[in-house]
């Protein structure tokens, strides 16, 4: 299994200099999705707290960065860290709002999702951080302002990006914090009852995930050179980072990782092929009927399926 | 600040609140009755308005009478949904019902946008034309008719679940599925017509609101999380709280255009909800918890 | 020693009085019955205790200290662990892994975790068990697996919520000798149960609580006789093995 994976790395890490540059950027969105849905995975996979608003940590993020690169000269390179930081205070205020108040469930959601309208809407509206227009980044290609000439050095950074993800969660899978989230997810009050303080816990998940999306997010400012306020804090990009863990298997190290290489290409496909028709959105249609049939059949997601299967045909 | 200004926003935000008051109805029901959360229930109603859109542009019938057809066909879509899909995970874990549903939302959107492309929409009634004049504030027609309709429907509503049989069943599913059970009703039947109401509501809360605004594909969206915000207001699975939620609700936004700004009023309902969330969860007519 | 200390306990819930200033005291090391027909309040009292309910009046002393206001791990941590009355396993996770999820507290690494929560495993007599997922175990070891998840915070004193509820009556023999070995090597239990003929035989002491209000007190065998007890709840037909 971990010569598998290393080879799949070795051959990520040759693709770029094989193949041409629409295909490239294909993979860079499949690893920076992969990496947003594994930051999400470790409040909503791990800790079962369903976010449905972490887009707002993509916007606090890359606006932070790019606000700061622009007006105050700042890197992008030092500004990723505020954004992350002041995305991960934003997720420290959500979740502890939601956690002490104890709402679980569909009522936390609905808290995820009410605090990035919130964001959207005060984008939207407030011309001092772009308004309606949003933010452009006035492309130099200068290293320096995280803007690179060649595609390949998003690519790698993207891939870093996702493994550094990932990694981080492999590890915590394997010590105290991730057997604690783990349980908590199945049985919150039993935790409580055994000593484990729930609240701490679920704060540090909560922390963790929206800090590494805010990082994500300058990413994004620096890749895409725009933030629209309805693109970069609204539902629809929530829903690109959720249903990327939970098609692929939330709560488990390589979900994020299968849900994007499912779904980018799926989404790319659908895009190119139906998008003249006038089938814009058909993409979203076959996101919505993957997630109907994921939680239909496959609950755990496909990673566990396929895991099953797997040692099914081993045994 | 102009005091006619307010009068209006008052006067505007209090009728429009008939529509949000039988969407937020339709979705408390779904949820009283069967402990789901209709995710897909602003795509339904966008559903309902473009069924409107349909009969007035190929049939040429006005949305005001056209809306029980639009109320029959979303009643019939709740009921394959339900009966296809919701049934088969009605034990399973919330997270589970929220994807599904946000599933089944996608889908809705986006056979939307494919089906009438993704720019705004309007209707066209003949029957509601002009405005009325009440001293130095206005309404139109259109407005009054819309509000009084949905009044009917409610009201219709509220005796169904309070008269009939079946209505009375459902009530009793309500507050006890598994007693419900035991006393002999048919517990599928009562679900599959709850979700099945619960999305005529809605489907006829679209077809009376479409002569009235604009809308689009996306708005689904937004009419989803306005209903939840109502919902939660106004106490989930209690009929009297969306109806007076979806009153305070639209009241609030008209206040938060007026005194805000018409993009910002959104921020007054979220702050609304977020401040129940927090201090009264049950809402305002639900149970407080102990 | 005085382990517990309870004075003038009071839960209300809307108009019912659940718990109506109840006292009681425990010493370490004791093993004391608490019993009483359903809706006594008897788990209301474990869920004051467990920090799960805040009390609206009265005081609840454990090892001197007042734990009113603490939250459940908060207490937990100070000693006092509970089982619930319908268990509550982590269903994905082997029954090794579960009682893992304790001893992290105390073991922060993984593979020292694991050990100590080996030894509870095989302490309770789920040894061949260990790594059978929980979710798949028969009432008995579901029982068994909660009562080791609570003995792995190392408590001071074990809260037993009907723990031999839905038992047949070799599963209950095992059960008394479980718990009368855990009160033997140190740990006080207080313990809800149905059971007389368990209950009556594990106690040191038994508290019989009727309607939120404790009714009798002392010894089993002078409970058993007390003619309220009797008509609250034993009835005529139960006869202490002291007074056969």
């Amino acid at each position: 299994m971990k010569i598998l994976a290393l080879l799949a790395v070795i051959g990520l890490v040759g693709l770029p200099w094989v193949v041409g540059s629409y295909l490239v950027t294909v993979m860079i969105f499949i690893f920076f999705y992969a990496y947003l849905g594994q930051a999400w995975n470790i409040v909503g996979g791990y800790a079962g707290q369903l976010s449905a608003g972490h887009a707002a940590f993509v916007g606090i993020g890359g606006y932070t960065a790019a606000l700061l690169s622009a007006r105050a000269g700042l890197s992008p390179w030092l500004g990723m860290w505020i954004g992350g930081v002041l995305a991960a205070l934003l997720g420290a205020v959500i979740g502890y709002l939601g956690f002490r108040f104890g709402l679980r469930g569909f009522y936390f959601v609905l808290l995820t999702v009410a605090f990035a309208e919130i964001c959207r809407v005060v984008a939207l509206n407030v011309d001092a951080v772009g308004g309606a227009l949003g933010l452009y980044i006035t492309f130099t290609g200068n290293p320096r302002q995280f803007q690179f000439q060649d595609n390949r050095v998003y690519y790698y950074i993207a891939l870093v990006l996702m493994l550094a993800a990932t990694a981080l969660v492999w590890f915590i899978e394997r010590h105290r914090f991730g057997a604690y989230l783990t349980a908590i997810r199945q049985d919150e009050s039993a935790c409580e009852a055994l000593g484990v303080d729930t609240l701490r816990v679920k704060m540090l998940a909560m922390v963790l995930s929206s800090f590494l999306t805010g990082i994500g997010g300058t990413f994004y400012a620096f890749y895409l050179f725009s933030l629209q306020p309805n693109a970069v804090f609204g539902i629809p990009l929530s829903v690109e980072i959720v249903i990327r863990p939970i098609v692929g298997g939330a709560g488990t190290v390589m979900g994020p990782l299968l849900g994007s290489f499912i779904l980018s290409p799926l989404a790319e496909i659908s895009r190119t092929y139906f998008a003249q028709g006038g089938w814009t959105g058909f993409h979203l249609i076959v996101y919505g009927v993957l997630l109907i049939a994921v939680v239909l059949f496959l609950p755990q997601g496909a990673y566990p399926a396929l895991l099953r299967l797997v040692r099914r045909r081993a045994a | 600040m102009d005091p006619t200004l307010i009068g209006q926003g008052l006067l505007s935000g209090f009728l429009f609140g008939g529509v949000y008051s039988l969407m937020a109805v339709g979705l408390t029901l779904i949820f009283g009755v069967m402990r789901v959360v209709n995710f897909a229930h602003g795509d339904m109603m966008v559903w309902g308005m473009y069924l409107a859109w349909m009969l007035s542009v190929r049939a040429g019938v006005d949305p005001y009478m056209g809306f029980i057809v639009c109320a029959l066909g979303l009643f019939l879509l709740g009921l394959v949904i339900q009966r296809g899909l919701v049934e088969r995970i009605i034990d399973a874990p919330h997270e589970m019902q929220i994807l599904l549903m946000l599933g089944v939302a996608l889908v809705l959107e986006n056979a939307a946008l494919v089906a009438f492309g993704p720019d705004p929409a309007r209707v066209r009634s003949p029957l509601a034309q002009g405005t009325i004049w009440l001293g130095p504030i206005f309404v139109d027609v259109a407005r009054l008719l819309t509000f009084a309709l949905a009044m009917v429907l409610t009201a219709a509503l509220w005796l169904f679940l309070t008269r009939t049989d079946l209505g009375r069943s459902m009530r009793a599913a309500a507050d006890n599925p598994y007693g419900a059970q035991v006393i002999g009703t048919d517990v599928r039947k009562v679900y599959a017509v709850a979700f099945g109401v619960g999305a005529a509501c809605v489907g006829a809360a679209g077809a009376l609101v479409s002569p009235i605004l604009p809308f689009q594909p996306t708005s689904g969206l937004g009419l989803s999380v306005t209903s939840f915000n109502i919902v939660i207001i106004g106490g989930m699975g209690s009929l009297p709280g969306a109806f007076v939620g979806g009153i305070l609700v639209s009241v609030a936004e008209s206040m938060g255009a007026v005194f805000l700004s018409p993009s910002m009023k959104e921020l007054v309902s979220f702050g609304l909800l977020i401040a129940i969330l927090l201090l009264r969860p049950a809402g305002l007519f639900g149970k407080a918890a102990t | 020693m005085t382990l517990l200390e309870v004075s003038g306990l009071q839960k209300r819930f809307g108009g019912l009085l659940a718990v109506a200033g109840l006292d009681l005291v425990m010493a370490s090391g004791e093993m004391l019955g608490l019993i009483g027909p359903n809706g006594a309040g008897k788990t209301t009292v474990f869920n004051l205790l467990s920090g799960f309910l805040a009390p609206d009046g009265g005081e609840i002393r454990f090892d001197g200290r007042s734990v009113v206001g603490l939250k459940p791990h908060e207490i937990c941590r100070l000693g006092m662990a509970r089982t619930f009355q319908i268990v509550r396993p982590f269903p994905q996770l082997s029954v090794l892994a579960n009682v893992q999820v304790t001893t992290l507290a105390r073991h922060p690494a993984m593979p020292a975790a694991r050990e100590a929560a080996r030894a509870v495993v095989e302490r309770v007599g789920l040894g061949p068990r260990a790594s059978e997922l929980a979710g798949g175990l028969t009432l008995a070891d579901r029982k068994r697996l909660e009562l080791a998840r609570a003995l792995a915070t190392e408590p001071a004193l074990l809260l037993l919520d009907e723990v031999m509820a839905g038992l047949n009556a070799t599963e209950i023999d095992n059960m008394v000798r479980l718990v009368g070995g855990i009160n033997a090597g140190g740990t006080s239990v207080l313990l809800i149960e149905h059971n007389m003929r368990a209950v009556m035989s594990l106690s040191h002491r038994v508290v019989v609580l009727s309607f939120g209000e404790k009714i009798a007190a002392g010894l089993p065998r002078e409970v058993a006789a007390d003619r309220r007890v009797i008509e609250a709840y034993l009835g005529e037909e139960y006869v202490h093995p002291a007074q056969a």
